[in-house]
């Protein structure tokens, strides 16, 4: 039976209006601004960048506003926001080889072409609170020092220039999109790329530790990191060629994993991928730790049962939106659903009792 | 046979430095040297996304890595030239000065815009990434030797 009932319309607005009035705490302490929020919660903002695929960080700024710091509704914002778009096509695969990078380290090689640059980086930090910081906003400029120009190489390449690495041979094919056709097993490892670069941080970081502790373990190293800016280039099909329409911030993780060799492999190194829109380097590493997990068939290595092994489990339960929706849909009202319940637990008592007195009476 | 290629490259670089400047910078740079000329809509501005794409494994085969905003516009001057601009994010403005500008490097106009205002534009952006590449290769880690093992 359908119940249709009506109602709570006023509770919701009041609702509504305290939520922003909540949102605003208390006047008498200045109002963030968007700006405030893009220059210097940039890292919240990138996450919401990565996890809500939009990258604009103006927007992502105005999504953390709204949702009062809850990372994952700003995330819920941005993606609601996007559908809106219509879309004008997709890019040139950028080349992270012409990378201007902040960052770039290396932890399997320490003399390597271009150098190891921390970039502005928490690594090395004592992690004590900082009381500077709630006293005044005067900071020390960075010191700089004499930049060699050119472009900086991929780590791989040197390792590749031996056979000792697995290559990622060039290839054209268009990747499967996951926002325009639902995501079907078996997964290609484009579209597990695809939906693990906008995958929950938290969820792709427990499933990452989790190859580390043992469930599906392959020996990850970080072989390179980097963070820095790329350009974009799109075809413009109305000049009949392709220009520069922007730059992102990308943060990319390759990592160098043992690998046994197979039947027609000979032993050599593999490598996992994690390649995330903003600074995310935790989400980039744990991505290419995730990924280099799913690729235990067309490497012929066993399935041992591990959650990281299972497309299916990692990619359907990775992204927080959908997630959160199921979840959260179990706290709206579902009076009818419940009350059926209530009938059948007051019918199976009344049949339990009524057996319980015929046996007494036996 | 033209070289398509040559012939397009003036044009795919300045679009490329328009689309990249910094918020209202080309409109400041365009309205302290010259009136702007008017124009007609062929497609006013429009703001959408694109979908970028990345490579596994920084070579191999692409994949959809995420959306960005982005806006667009095409014009036509009065002299017939038509502008085309397709600029990262959400400004109008900047989509507009952007395809005015890629109209005007069309006409007479071309080297006198070049030297006002594309360049400029090209040096204060440089000036922008070498500032950033400084200080990262600030960061760069030295290393020497402490001890070797040998002994």
């Amino acid at each position: 039976m359908y119940v249709a009932v009506k109602g709570g319309e006023r509770a919701i607005e009041n609702a509504h209006a305290w939520l922003a009035e909540e949102r605003r705490g208390n006047t008498d302490i200045a109002e963030l601004s968007i700006a405030q929020i893009r220059e210097q919660l940039s890292l919240a903002v990138n996450r919401v960048m990565a996890e809500g695929s939009l990258y604009d960080p103006d927007l992502a700024a105005l999504a953390i506003k709204q949702a009062r710091g809850d990372l994952i509704e700003a995330i819920f914002l941005i993606r609601a926001y996007r559908t809106t778009l219509p879309r004008f096509g997709a890019s040139e695969p950028v080349d992270t080889g012409i990378m201007a990078c902040d960052r770039r380290i290396s932890a399997t090689f320490k003399d390597l072409p271009g150098g190891q640059v921390l970039g502005p980086t928490f690594d090395y930090t004592h992690r004590l609170l900082d009381f500077k910081l709630a006293a005044d906003g005067e900071v020390p400029k960075a010191p700089s020092r004499g930049a060699e120009t050119g472009t900086v190489p991929h780590v791989t390449e040197f390792l590749n220039r031996e056979g000792l690495i697995e290559e990622a041979p060039h290839d054209d094919t268009p990747p499967p999109d996951l926002t325009r056709e639902p995501l079907e097993m078996p997964a290609e490892r484009a579209l597990r790329l695809q939906a693990l670069t906008r995958a929950d941080e938290g969820f792709t970081l427990g499933l990452a530790y989790s190859t580390q502790r043992g469930y599906g373990r392959n020996h990850a190293f970080v072989g390179e990191l980097r963070i820095g800016s790329v350009p974009v280039e799109m075809d413009i099909p109305e000049l009949g060629f392709a220009v520069e329409i922007g730059e992102v911030i990308l943060t990319e993780c390759e990592t160098v994993n043992q690998f046994t060799g197979s039947k027609t492999e000979p032993p050599q190194f593999t490598r996992g991928y994690g390649l995330v829109f903003g600074q995310t380097e935790r989400k980039a590493i744990s991505m290419a730790l995730v990924d280099r997990a799913l690729r235990w068939e067309e490497l012929g290595e066993d399935n041992v049962g591990a959650p990281a092994q299972d497309a299916e489990f990692v990619l359907y339960h990775a992204d927080n939106i959908q997630a959160t929706g199921f979840l959260e849909h179990i706290k709206l009202p579902h009076y009818v659903d419940f009350q059926s319940e209530l009938e059948l637990v007051r019918k199976l008592r009344r049949e339990a009792g009524a057996q319980q007195v015929q046996e007494a009476a036996e | 046979m033209k070289d398509t290629v040559s012939e397009h490259n003036p044009r795919k670089a300045w679009m490329g430095l328009l689309a990249k400047a910094p918020e209202g910078r080309v409109a400041t740079l365009l309205d302290a040297e010259i009136s702007r000329p008017a124009f007609t809509w062929l497609r006013a501005p429009e703001i959408g996304s694109t979908m970028v794409r990345g490579r596994a494994g920084a070579t191999g085969a692409p994949f959809n890595l995420g959306e960005m905003t982005i806006t667009r516009c095409a014009l036509t001057l009065e002299t017939g030239e038509v502008g085309h601009s397709y600029i990262q994010g959400r400004s109008k403005a900047d989509a507009e000065v952007a395809a005015l500008v890629d109209a005007l490097m069309q006409t007479a106009m071309a080297s006198r815009l070049r030297e006002t205002l594309l360049e400029p534009l090209e040096a204060g952006m440089a000036t922008m990434k070498a500032a950033r590449a400084t200080k990262a290769a600030a960061t760069k880690v030295d290393f020497f030797t402490m001890t070797r093992g040998e002994d």
